[in-house]
């Protein structure tokens, strides 16, 4: 058995990171893993998308339509946008912020109204305003802590494992507040 | 203890060179091959460094490998191009210690300006070519391909793909082993390629294509995995990965080794497999030549010579693709545009209002053709921005180009455009070239280069002035403005539009991503003073977005406070606040 994960959101959100925590939870675990990120000409603000895999032997890296068992998203759009690839009994763990594209901000195009709507119709939702935890602890960048905390439990892992990988990857400085910020989506209600 | 580890693709062949005894690595950044000599670096051991292009690179190299070390250059697909000259040669000198060229192939373009397949390099330049599947196997394949190099006397590429170098998966690590360099030896017949020593080195590469090619079948690259004989694939690099995921039962041909192919194996494999499909991303450079040793195989005529392959991919073709997916929704696209305080921007809007055009090149700026700034017409490859620009004035006259301007990175012009502009000064061209000076390698994600007074171990050294560069080679006017000053920049734009001088003008100010960079204050917009008339969203800034009234607003948290768009508001609706 695999499971696959995709973290999506927008250039400079820290969905590599988010990819790189669960891939180090899952080895922790004993699995095989594979993690794609993208690099390089798409992360300058684009629609980002990185995949995790894991079980006992994966051979693809990337997860394809229909497949994805979680789908964390960092934004609303980018959570639409990708939805096809969930599972049919999947879970979609959707951080509630809007990022407009930049064919949205000359008005080309019109940013969809009600996605969050139009998601719990047909799947797992879970909805989280990880920015709004992230600032009341006092640091926007933990955004990224608080979202995967939300989706921590349908990935599955005990909480130490997920602790202690966060402790190893965090810079030191930040190990307490995102500690805490993991635990904010950790125990939310869902 | 285990010493099993999570590695990027890119990370992996870092270790496998460590774990070799590499001595000497030289690279030019290109996505995705950028982060083998990143984390090359932190190897103590290992003498690393950002060479100003690819060609350099691959001759620092080739000079250690003569001096008797293992070597290594690292580069993307198109920087083969530019290392193509060497390469060829010294595919005929062969080596002293071991040399791997790994070259990063980029199927689906992510990254990149077109989509070539560098084992057809290989196979022109007599280079054998090995390619990875994993990250495991693209650290013993480093370690492979330095035995293979030195027992056949022959450079060696590795190519990588985007998804093996941009993925993680388990490496099991082990020493490094060092290595004794070897004595030098003068051989002039073997490194000095005059005529008659080259027409003798042309009979021992051909000799060595037919040796490895013979010797392929027993090397541990390549391997047969044998199961339903009614089925097979002959597949390398990541495409093996898909063909397992979508077909486990399947025979498989795993070629480790491309060029020149193992015959016998093939051969073996065809004889017994009832239906064979050819699976290999890009160019069929293995079925065409299945094909002519007469078999018969699935190859492109199934499978696209575009993209990158999948699982499902292969399944739809198989007819087993049973996938349930859900309805995909129409949304509005979110391609990359450019950073939040980019200084790109802030030239790029004199240029707009201006309605000029730029003859663009290769970098993050190369985003000023999407809407609205709309400003470049023309990317082609690294340095051609000013090169074209000087044909088109030399095609069609002074006043064609007149709005015209060439824009180019500080990297990039040292890689190749530092070439094309002394060919404007030699050839007596009148047009205006604008170094945008962000002090860094941007878009491949922040490297050191020959301007920035830093190596890539961090070490400081000699910073290349580029104001003193161009006029040592005799560029007339040379003008230093600060990228956001844009009254300035209009003005020297204005006067070079009107007389016929030679004018380089660099733009500078610092990337604002770079490590480090502060930005202590923030733009904000007073509701009550905005007018609703979108001037300040023609600059394309990602933090400026309306309300729903019409009135803008600005994310405090994404704005680095460049000032740009209060420049432009008439009604000073927009200030700046301290964070």
């Amino acid at each position: 058995m695999v499971k696959n994960i995709m973290i999506v959101g927008v250039g400079g959100q820290g969905t590599l990171l988010t990819s790189r925590i669960i891939g180090r939870a899952a080895m922790k675990r004993g699995y095989d893993v594979k993690i794609s990120e993208v690099h390089g000409m798409a992360q300058r603000g684009g629609s980002v998308v990185t995949f995790v895999r894991f079980g006992d032997k994966v051979y693809e890296p990337v997860v394809e339509e229909g497949e994805a068992d979680v789908i964390i998203a960092f934004e609303r759009l980018e959570a639409l946008r990708y939805a096809h690839f969930l599972k049919k009994d999947g879970t979609i763990v959707v951080n509630d912020h809007r990022i407009d594209p930049m064919t949205v901000v000359t008005g080309a195009m019109k940013y969809p109204e009600g996605i969050i709507e139009t998601l719990s119709e047909n799947t797992n939702l879970v909805v989280i305003e990880g920015l709004k935890a992230a600032l009341e602890l006092g640091n926007s960048k933990v955004l990224n802590s608080v979202v995967l905390g939300a989706a921590a439990k349908k990935i599955g892992f005990e909480l130490d494992t997920w602790l202690s990988v966060i402790s190893e990857t965090v810079p030191s400085k930040t190990i307490e507040i995102n500690h805490k910020a993991f635990m904010v989506g950790y125990s939310a209600e869902n | 203890m285990s010493n099993k580890v999570i590695m990027l693709g890119n990370e992996a062949i870092a270790r496998g060179a460590f774990e070799a005894g590499v001595k000497v690595s030289s690279a030019y950044p290109g996505t995705p091959s950028t982060e083998i000599s990143e984390y090359l670096s932190k190897y103590d051991e290992v003498y690393t460094e950002w060479a100003p292009n690819e060609k350099v690179a691959a001759e620092v190299a080739i000079g250690a490998s003569i001096s008797g070390v293992r070597s290594m250059a690292c580069m993307k697909h198109v920087g083969l191009n530019v290392a193509a000259d060497p390469l060829y040669t010294f595919s005929y000198t062969g080596v002293g210690g071991g040399s791997l060229f790994v070259v990063a192939d980029d199927p689906g373009m992510a990254s990149s300006q077109n989509e070539q397949d560098t084992r057809m390099i290989g196979r022109a330049s007599h280079v054998p070519v090995l390619e990875p599947s994993d990250s495991a196997e693209a650290k013993e394949f480093v370690k492979i391909g330095f035995e293979i190099s030195e027992k056949y006397d022959t450079p060696i590429i590795l190519r990588t793909t985007t998804k093996l170098a941009h993925s993680q998966s388990t490496v099991e690590l082990s020493e490094r082993v060092e290595r004794e360099p070897k004595p030098y030896e003068r051989q002039v017949s073997k490194y000095v390629m005059m005529p008659a020593s080259a027409i003798g080195r042309h009979v021992v590469v051909e000799a060595r294509d037919n040796a490895i090619s013979t010797d392929a079948e027993s090397l541990s690259v390549n391997r047969i995995e044998w199961g339903d004989k009614n089925i097979g694939f002959i597949t390398a690099g990541v495409a093996y990965q898909y063909v397992k995921e979508a077909c486990p039962e399947a025979s498989v041909l795993k070629i480790g080794l491309t060029n020149p192919l193992s015959k016998s194996l093939i051969e073996k494999f065809m004889k017994e497999i009832k239906t064979v499909y050819v699976f290999e991303e890009l160019e069929p450079l293995i079925e065409e030549q299945v094909r002519a040793m007469g078999f018969d195989v699935i190859g492109k005529d199934a499978f696209t010579r575009q993209g990158e392959y999948s699982a499902n991919m292969l399944r739809r073709v198989l007819g087993t693709f049973t996938g349930e997916a859900r309805a995909k929704q129409t949304t509005p696209p979110r391609p990359p545009i450019l950073c939040p305080g980019c200084p790109h921007r802030a030239v790029f809007s004199v240029l707009s209002k201006l309605k000029m055009h730029a003859s663009g090149d290769i970098g993050c700026y190369t985003l000023g053709a999407v809407a609205p700034l709309s400003v470049l017409d023309t990317c082609i490859c690294m340095g051609a921005s000013i090169s074209a620009l000087h044909g088109m004035e030399k095609a069609r006259g002074r006043e064609y180009i007149k709005d015209w301007v060439a824009v180019i990175g500080d990297s990039t012009f040292l890689h190749t455009g530092v070439n094309s502009l002394i060919n404007m000064v030699y050839n007596k061209s009148s047009a205006t070239v604008i170094i945008l000076d962000n002090r860094t390698t941007g878009m491949t994600g922040h490297q050191e280069h020959a301007a920035t007074g830093k190596t890539l171990k961090g070490e400081d050294t000699y910073a290349i002035n580029l104001k003193e560069l161009c006029i040592a080679i005799g560029v007339p006017r040379v003008l230093e403005i600060p990228s956001f000053d844009t009254v300035e920049m209009e003005k020297a734009l204005k006067a070079a539009r009107e007389d016929d001088i030679l004018t380089v003008i660099i733009a500078k100010a610092p990337c604002a991503l770079i490590k480090g960079l502060k930005f202590p204050s923030f733009c904000s917009v007073d509701k009550e003073k905005c007018k609703k008339c979108g001037a300040c969203m023609k600059i394309g800034c990602p933090a400026i977005t309306k309300n729903e009234d019409g009135t803008v607003k600005i994310d405090a948290t994404m704005c680095n406070g460049c000032g740009l768009c209060q420049g432009l508001c008439k009604f000073g609706a927009i200030g700046m606040k301290e964070r």
